[in-house]
């Protein structure tokens, strides 16, 4: 066997992972980073736009202003503490990564550039604020490049292409990690005190997404398998600009420098939709309006997409501030973004929800909030919840940031004050088990055509709009999906590089988190934030303002409730 | 459309060298060559090997010779390309199986020339100032996403493999023109060697190369340059 100690295993290299450890290192705690990926191919490159912070460098802005913000578009199911500290920690935080060497765009007197960005405004929604932080429209690529450039300096241990597989428990403590060498095709084993889940999100669930083929959820799979519930699994955004057909991401940014969304008469149909902030609107609302619109003959050529119109901005504009942008339309599309207007449809983006945690990223296993001792999330894969059923623009940045170094600085501290919990005698058996089964059957079921089907499903029945016939359907056919997937074989037998056994197993992952999904979609019959039930068409804070708590045992979900944290924002009716 | 693909193969366990496969898929035309592949791996031969992740060209998972040239197989679209399309793995890398090549030295190259902000003063409250004049002088470089393309595109590499290779420059010359920089000289120093930035023969295959469209040619002369005045 295997095995590695650590007093800390970071499972996760984007921004939250590579925050955290970066934070451990400076501690001098003993730390590896577990990367299914190099780090520097995580998604957080993928973000473009910028970081939400109340820096106050263009105009007059608060922390207090950002966190009305984030709990309205969260339509009020984000815990108001941890959003609090969300939106005070950014500004601190985005100081310290330019002090990290960020090479964040500048005001002409030198400071940190900010523009605008949906459902960012001043002083409670009067008008759109200059609040998100940026570099270019490769904000995500900077902090990802930077954080690993300070984790290489700081000499933390990254085993690279190494994917979790099992959470190891004892006595209800969590001791350390199961993780296959995908070059070399064996089990490692991770000896700790602390393991910190950072491993994003599960966008792949869906047919239509921005996410990158990697993100399959592996951690929040892993996390439900060993009995921790996910929280709110049925909020799920939709980023209203994706490229047509491609699901490419086309930044909010775009929008936040002056693009606008046309329908198929040219009309700024925003204008009817949010007549304050207009295209600026939060995601889950343009989403819904470009549906909408599609519905109502709209579309382009009565087709299923809108357009996206930056020639407004110039030429300028766009090489200057949207250079990645400009390229994408170029390469993908063929088309000039100065010149042509952009086909864009709504593309799965963003999971609110994942493994429920709090403000020290301490896993909480129940709806009292009950820490899971030696366990840790941040980032996209956990749920504090600072998102509640919507996330706005820049958000997600803020929250790895902010909880990925907090999930550090916690874990160092715990790692100080406990020993390490002997392993259990054989940790590696259940993954044997599963390994061992998808290599045995040499006939039957195909990763690839599963997938396909469920991602299908999903998109069609769990999507932007949802019913309960509709998600009774997806229910069956995601079941049957996973009967069939019992039954599938690898066509791979080899040891090194086998990305056949991989697909198999992320998909094993899409499937427990796509019936949790819709299980908990299917309960919440109202609609709040990116849930939106045609059956229940308004919020019903009297039944439903809870986040829900999936598990699952023997295949079956179960759903729990726990109270939303309400400190100084009572839920109103949410207008643009 | 059909696209036919010549897919170059090697599987460590099985093969002494490495030998083509012919495919032929069904792609739509906006379909990306990773989309062709894709295909391949999924309905006719799941053994078929290769990295990916973001499919859009910011992660540089799948950097790879596509009829010859290196590009991202996520980059450009199988109409703009002549059939068969030839798919083979970057050059000059060790291959672990079909498309997937060793990365570990040109990890070890970044590295090397300490690809990290130094600057021990201490940090203000807020942020340091940098005038835009100042962070546009190394913009172009901050944009590298570690794909390898260039070096493996390096006839200088090719011949020596010690050679630390274009990718390392960009990364150095990130650092070496940003004002809040301070290890301008130790940086330098790992450069100025015959295996460091002097390998360089200008040929341009590095900037014809780079999928983000960094001028590394230049990126690179900079460098030789401020080694050629700090000489002086």
């Amino acid at each position: 066997m295997n095995v590695h100690s650590f007093d800390a295993i970071v499972v996760g290299g984007g921004g939250a992972g590579l925050y955290a450890a970066l934070a451990l290192s400076q501690g001098k705690v003993s730390t590896a980073v577990l990367s299914k990926l190099y780090p520097t191919r995580s998604h957080t490159g993928a973000a473009q736009g910028g970081i939400g912070a109340a820096l106050a460098n263009r105009e007059e802005d608060h922390p207090e202003w950002h966190m009305f913000d984030t709990v309205k578009g969260s339509d009020y199911l984000a815990d108001q503490d941890a959003v609090q500290i969300l939106c005070e920690e950014a500004v601190t935080t985005v100081y310290e990564l330019e002090h990290l060497g960020l090479p964040f765009n500048r005001t002409p007197d030198g400071k940190i550039d900010q523009r605008r960005f949906g459902g960012h405004t001043k002083d409670h929604g009067k008008s759109p604020v200059q609040r998100a932080c940026f570099a270019a429209d490769r904000t995500g690529h900077m902090i990802l490049q930077t954080l690993y450039q300070q984790c290489i300096k700081n000499e933390v241990t990254f085993f690279d292409e190494f994917h979790a597989v099992d959470l190891i428990m004892k006595d209800g403590v969590c001791c350390g990690v199961v993780a296959y060498s995908i070059e070399k095709g064996d089990l490692h084993v991770f000896h700790t005190k602390a393991v910190l889940f950072a491993t994003g999100g599960s966008g792949r669930m869906f047919k239509i997404t921005s996410n990158a083929h990697a993100l399959t959820g592996d951690g929040m799979a892993i996390a439900l398998r060993n009995g921790v519930p996910l929280e709110d699994m049925e909020f799920f955004q939709f980023h209203p600009t994706g490229i047509y057909k491609m699901g490419i991401l086309l930044t909010e940014a775009c929008r936040g420098e002056g693009g606008i969304l046309r329908n198929r008469k040219g009309e700024r149909f925003m204008e009817r939709y949010a007549p304050t902030i207009k295209d600026l609107a939060p995601r889950d609302i343009v989403s819904r309006c470009i549906y909408l619109e599609v519905r109502d003959g709209n579309g382009i050529d009565g087709k299923d997409y809108v357009h996206l119109d930056l020639t407004i901005l110039g030429k300028e504009v766009i090489k200057k501030k949207l250079p990645d942008i400009d390229d994408f339309v170029r390469t993908y599309m063929g088309l000039d973004p100065s010149r042509d207007l952009v086909p864009i449809q709504p593309t799965a983006h963003y999971a609110m929800g994942g493994i429920p945690a709090n403000v020290r990223s301490e896993v909480v296993k129940d709806e009292k909030n009950t820490v899971l001792k030696g366990f840790y999330a941040a980032g996209e894969c956990a749920c504090v919840s600072v998102h509640g059923a919507n996330r706005l623009g820049t958000n997600s940045l803020v929250d790895i940031l902010v909880f990925g170094r907090r999930a550090g600085l916690s874990m160092a501290d715990y790692c100080k004050g406990s020993d390490y919990t002997p392993l259990p005698s054989d940790p590696l058996g259940p993954t044997q088990e599963t390994i061992a089964r998808l290599r045995s059957q040499n006939s039957g079921e195909r990763t690839a055509a599963l997938r396909d089907q469920l991602q299908s499903v999903m998109m069609d029945k769990c999507g932007v709009f949802r019913t309960e016939s509709g998600l009774q359907e997806a229910r069956s056919e995601v079941l049957k999906l996973k009967d069939r997937y019992s039954r599938l074989a690898i066509s791979d037998k080899s040891q090194v590089f086998n990305s056949d056994l991989l697909d198999a197993m992320e998909l094993g992952n899409l499937m427990d988190l796509s019936l949790v999904t819709v299980e908990a979609a299917l309960a919440r019959q109202e609609s709040r934030g990116a849930h939106y039930r045609e059956d229940y068409p308004k919020r019903n804070d009297a039944q439903w303002l809870k986040h829900s708590l999936a598990s699952m045992s023997h295949g079956a979900v179960r759903l729990n409730y726990k109270n939303v944290v309400i400190t100084q924002f009572q839920p109103q009716e949410r207008k643009y | 459309m059909k696209v036919e693909l010549r897919i170059q193969r090697f599987n460590p366990e099985k093969d002494s060298k490495p030998h083509f496969e012919n495919y032929a898929v069904e792609c739509e035309p906006t379909d990306r060559v990773l989309d062709a592949i894709l295909q391949v791996k999924g309905v006719l031969d799941g053994s078929l090997t290769l990295r990916k992740s973001c499919a859009h060209g910011i992660c540089g998972s799948d950097g790879m010779q596509i009829n010859g040239r290196n590009m991202l197989a996520c980059k450009v679209l199988v109409k703009n390309l002549k059939q068969p399309i030839v798919i083979e793995p970057l050059k000059g890398f060790k291959i672990v199986k079909d498309l997937v090549v060793d990365m570990k030295s040109f990890f070890e190259k970044y590295r090397s020339v300490q690809p990290y902000l130094q600057n021990e003063d201490p940090v203000p409250e807020k942020e340091r100032l940098q005038s835009p004049a100042e962070r546009e002088r190394f913009d172009d470089t901050t944009k590298c996403i570690l794909c390898a393309c260039c070096t493996t595109a390096c006839p200088s590499f090719w011949s020596d493999p010690n050679y630390v290779g274009p990718a390392a420059i960009v990364q150095a010359h990130r650092f070496l023109f940003d004002s809040r920089d301070k290890a301008k000289e130790e940086r330098l120093n790992v450069l100025d060697s015959r295996e460091g930035v002097w390998r360089c023969r200008t040929i341009f295959n590095c900037s014809d190369a780079c999928p983000r469209e960094i001028d590394v040619t230049r990126a690179i002369s900079e460098v030789k340059r401020n080694l050629l005045f700090k000489k002086l």
